[in-house]
């Protein structure tokens, strides 16, 4: 496929290019492609009830794209049919621009939605990514998940999410 | 011997670095390398309980071993997507 499977880029994202990348990789495969489900992140416009003015994402790119490779074979040990790609974008962004872009392509639509949340779950568990916000009067990182690839109960949670 | 610490997000910004050098007795671990580095930057110990790491790009856990010359990241609680 013209587009990497995994990225953590500078440049804009683009759903369409991704989805249409990855059902072409996966079009002669087993039963080939009947469902393609993408998942956009995007900057919203307030966090916490505070007016947001735009959003600086930063990457410890080697060890993200490490990350997705293993939410992959997560997610390919669980629904083996189904394809997964995942690109994130850092540096800074504007409100409305997506941060984050995941399509999962499969035969039927039931595990293309799964592999989509289970991904966006375990990206927000794992990926070493990290929000800086800016408001009007400062600034704040956002921080979130405690990184631990091992964690069962935390792979069990994103498990349960994309099943529910 | 001698390990490069990375430093990421909130954790750079404190330290006012992104790439320290530090040095810990052989049989260190990753452990050892985040006492030392938060002796030289107590700024950076309210991380001491969510910490996450990396060696050589790899995802490790604090109990293990370093080697010389490894680079040693340290991960403040993530937040992408």
């Amino acid at each position: 496929m013209p587009l990497p499977r995994f990225a953590v880029t500078n440049e804009a994202l683009s759903a369409d290019a991704l989805a249409a990348a990855l059902e072409g990789d996966v079009r002669f495969i087993g039963e080939g492609c009947g469902a393609l489900c993408t998942f956009v992140g995007v900057v919203r416009a307030t966090h916490q009830q505070k007016r947001v003015k735009y959003l600086e994402y930063e990457a410890f790119a080697p060890l993200a794209l490490k990350s997705f490779e293993r939410i992959a074979g997560e997610a390919s040990a669980e629904w083996p049919a189904a394809g997964l790609a995942i690109h994130h974008r850092i540096g800074r962004l504007q409100i409305g621009d997506a941060s984050v872009v995941i399509v999962a392509a499969s035969a039927h639509r039931a595990e293309s939605f799964r592999v989509c949340r289970y991904a966006i779950e375990r990206v927000k568990q794992i990926t070493p990514v990290w929000k800086h916000e800016f408001f009007e009067d400062g600034n704040a990182w956002v921080e979130g998940a405690t990184t631990d690839v091992d964690d069962e109960t935390a792979r069990r949670r994103a498990r349960e999410l994309a099943c529910a | 011997m001698r390990v490069t610490v990375q430093l990421f997000a909130r954790l750079r910004e404190l330290a006012g670095a992104s790439a320290l050098e530090c040095d810990v007795p052989s049989g260190a671990t990753i452990r050892s390398v985040w006492l030392a580095t938060t002796a030289k930057h107590p700024e950076l110990d309210g991380f001491t309980s969510n910490i996450s790491c990396a060696r050589n790009e790899d995802f490790a856990k604090m109990t293990t071993p370093v080697a010389d010359g490894d680079e040693i990241a340290f991960l403040p609680p993530v937040s992408g997507g």
